[in-house]
């Protein structure tokens, strides 16, 4: 028989407040095995946890029932306490009599009536509860990042830094991501190239890292700090290894006519191309959709010109299998479509763009060379009307857009409108808001600039319709403060398009079981306090993938995650969950219902001898699972016919004890 | 708020099904609205002051006879408020005042001439009649 203690928290007033804390007490007093029974202001402080060491002492406990809050957020805590008093950890069980019982009730004699009977599950389990002892696994030292933006490079670069091996995933020809294609960077307006190109050359010359450019990651297998991992490297047709980035091919190739995604296809390019001049790993990549070579086997113009001989029509995509102990993602995110929006006419003009499109049309590198000009007639604009909010802050039952706020575009807006009146002083430029959102290090110091030094024009209110007439566009708009409809001739409408998770973080998300928003966006595994750590062991998020965020906090959070992952790597053990599955050889038939169900593919089959009562010998096959790839989620244990799998821990006979106890 | 503006919020909130505190005062719905420099109050402020329990001064305007019901407004709303909805509710709470008819039978004859369709007529004599 156990000698059970049951410790009730208060919580302050968060339990106390709607359960009579003494009452639960004193009705636990009576339950089997309880020799003790005390309550306590706040378990989790050090003054609580000494009453239970002292308890332990006294009364010679070997189990623990603590009813306070959430298991996730103190079982650890109180499972430390009892192996500071010399108790094994795993004999102490929590009752959650907060999130589930005084948080969701109102009433006083329903929160305690419900906290007692939690409180009777959890020592009807403990008093079938025996020690368990984890075990240990090995770290593979070496961290995943896929994604190469700005998020998946500093990541890169800081754990590099800490003297760990770092292999990047670049689903494009280069890294460099979004910022690469942005002109200048708020609030302190330094070129975007100028600050990410260093960076990127740093990532290329680190020998700790490895650039898998034009390549994604097909297979996740395994566990924190064992991650086996299959690369697809896809055909570039070009030798990585011998081609020098000369550019000779790309100005050779006679197919013009391919648009150019790093310019939003507001130009072409060749059908071998090189994204942009600082591009890393500076190599050249033919696009078989395109290449007539590939397509029907007449050109080879590239070959012939190619001095390195790196051309190579046959290449195949290629496959390599690595292992990883860490994997940060990193796969940022993308303008919404603008197809549903069809009353701001971005599918009737050229002349409506977003406003990545008009990033590259003001960069030096872009397809006007940093001209700004109309994309339809190549004019200069002389009015420029700015729409904001376009797609994001839409209600749910909105099918256009997504519910939450972009947050980088009040600040780009701006950024623009000032740079815009900056290089073309006679240029009018008018900013349709809803709220403008400067939550920012001098943030809204740059956008009172935007309006009282450069003179842009803020109006409240949305434009309802775009039309073109003409070579103009008529907005149609309201001005909320003045309380009237506007109809402004302009020649370049601007649209704020909200932003999204790449497409790619969905299929990634199920490949490592991490888990996501309705948005697609990457959970954290606490929102505050754990902000880069998926709720999946060893997975970390780095940059948008987590939310929409601008530069400097990606980069503040590439860090974070990059320092998570050195936290992990410098281990070379991890204590291992001891709450796995295992099965009773004896009860087993072999029949791979378990192996079938498994996710981490932990369980095997082995042969195994068995001597029978009459002294026969026979061989039957048994379900064996690896305790360190199990993670405990007890799916076997549910699909196994005869009942041989279960679970340390969280046995079936003890599941049933709870709900006896839970039902008497 | 007074209790007879209360129960008449309440009422146009029951009619339309429309939650006025789901806008976002982005006003899209005056900026679309086609029948604007027509209406005394727009549709954006409509959203405003039925949410204020602001309703008598709407049920005296001209306003409500302006809108055209072309569910502009309903369709471009990023909050999916549906203000147009709300300006129905509203007409509806002035028809159904006893001798609030906006058209009566006798208006009929006089409003029939070879320009207007007829069917015109007979649909602003449903929209005002109750």
């Amino acid at each position: 028989m156990q000698r059970i203690g049951v410790f009730v928290c208060w919580c302050g007033s968060n339990i106390a407040g709607t359960v009579d804390v003494v009452a639960v007490a004193e009705a636990l007093k009576k339950e089997p095995g309880v020799v003790f029974s005390a309550n306590y202001q706040y378990m989790c402080s050090q003054a609580g946890q000494d009453l239970i060491k002292q308890a332990v002492k006294e009364h010679n406990l070997t189990g623990i029932v603590v009813c306070s809050c959430s298991p996730r957020m103190h079982e650890a805590t109180f499972r430390k306490t009892a192996a500071a008093a010399g108790l094994n950890p795993y004999m102490v069980e929590i009752a959650n009599i907060r999130e589930q019982c005084s948080w969701v009730h109102k009433e006083m004699p329903i929160g305690t009536e419900k906290a007692i009977i939690l409180g009777k599950a959890a020592i009807a389990k403990v008093n079938l509860n025996v020690p368990l002892t984890p075990g240990e696994s090995p770290v593979t030292k070496r961290a995943l990042v896929i994604g190469g933006g700005i998020a998946g490079i500093q990541t890169a670069l800081d754990i590099a830094d800490a003297g760990f091996e770092v292999d990047i995933v670049e689903k494009k020809p280069t890294i460099g991501g979004k910022m690469a294609q942005l002109d200048k960077t708020f609030p302190t307006l330094d070129c975007a190239a100028c600050i990410l190109t260093p960076k990127m050359v740093d990532v290329a010359q680190n020998e700790k890292i490895r650039i898998f450019s034009y390549s994604e990651v097909t297979e996740v297998k395994g566990f924190v700090g064992n991650f086996d991992v299959k690369i697809k490297k896809k055909a570039r047709y070009v030798k990585e290894e011998l081609c020098t980035g000369c550019g000779a091919c790309t100005e050779k190739c006679p197919m013009k006519k391919v648009p150019n995604d790093f310019n939003l296809n507001m130009d072409t390019k060749r059908a071998i191309y090189i994204p942009f001049a600082q591009a890393v790993p500076k190599v050249a990549t033919i696009d078989p959709d395109y290449c007539n070579m590939l397509k029907n086997g007449k050109c080879g113009v590239c070959s012939k010109v190619c001095t390195a001989g790196a051309i190579d029509y046959t290449q195949k995509d290629e496959f390599i299998e690595e292992k990883y102990g860490a994997i940060v993602v990193a796969t940022g995110f993308n303008p919404i479509s603008m197809d549903k929006f069809d009353e701001f006419a971005y599918n009737q003009s050229k002349d409506v763009i977003t406003s990545l499109e008009f990033e590259r049309l003001t960069n030096a590198a872009g397809p006007t060379a940093g001209k700004l000009l109309r994309p339809s007639d190549g004019k200069h604009p002389e009015k420029i009307v700015f729409v904001q909010c376009v797609g994001s802050r839409c209600d749910a039952c909105n099918e256009k857009g997504k519910e939450y706020c972009s947050k980088i575009c009040c600040m780009y807006t701006a950024k623009h409108a000032m740079l815009t009146r900056d290089k073309y002083p006679d240029t009018d430029v008018t900013v349709f808001y809803i709220d403008v959102r400067t939550p920012g290090k001098n943030f809204d110091e740059f956008y009172r600039r935007a309006v009282e030094e450069y003179g842009v024009h803020y109006i409240k209110g949305m434009v309802g319709k775009v039309s073109p007439e003409g070579d103009k566009l008529m907005v149609q708009a309201s001005d909320l403060l003045d309380n009237k409809q506007l109809k402004i001739e302009a020649d370049l409408v601007v649209l704020a398009a909200a932003i999204e998770p790449d497409k790619s973080a969905r299929p990634l998300a199920t490949m490592l079981t991490a888990s996501m928003d309705t948005n697609d966006f990457f959970t954290e595994a606490h929102p505050k306090l754990r902000p880069v750590e998926s709720p999946t062991a060893g997975v970390f998020l780095s940059g948008a993938c987590q939310g929409p965020k601008d530069i400097p906090e990606t980069v503040a959070q590439a860090g974070a995650a990059a320092s998570k992952v050195i936290g992990l790597l410098a281990k070379d053990k991890l204590t291992g969950n001891p709450c796995v599955a295992h099965s009773n050889e004896l009860m087993c038939n072999g029949c791979s219902s378990c192996e079938r169900v498994c996710p981490y593919g932990a369980i095997t089959y082995e042969d195994k001898e068995f001597r029978m009562p009459d002294r026969t010998t026979q061989i039957r096959r048994i379900a064996v699972v690896n305790p360190a790839v199990c993670q405990g989620c007890g799916c076997c244990t549910v699909a196994c016919p005869s009942g041989a799998m279960d679970l340390k821990g969280f046995a079936s006979e003890q599941i049933m004890a709870e709900v006896d106890a839970i039902c008497k | 708020m007074s209790n007879s503006k209360k129960y008449l919020r309440e009422e146009i909130i029951r009619i339309s099904g429309v939650n006025p505190k789901k806008c976002m005062r982005c006003g899209k719905c005056s900026a679309t609205c086609p029948a604007y420099d027509e209406m005394e109050y727009h549709p954006h402020q409509f959203v405003y002051m039925v949410e204020n329990g602001n309703i008598e001064p709407l049920l005296e305007s001209e306003s409500l006879y302006r809108c055209l019901t072309c569910f502009a407004c309903v369709e471009r709303c990023p909050r999916s408020v549906e203000p147009a909805k709300l300006v129905e509710a509203v007409r509806l709470a002035a028809v159904r005042k006893q001798g609030n008819n906006r058209m009566t039978a006798n208006d009929v004859p006089e409003l029939i001439d070879d320009e207007t369709p007829q069917q015109l007529i007979v649909s602003a004599f449903r929209k005002y009649t109750k």
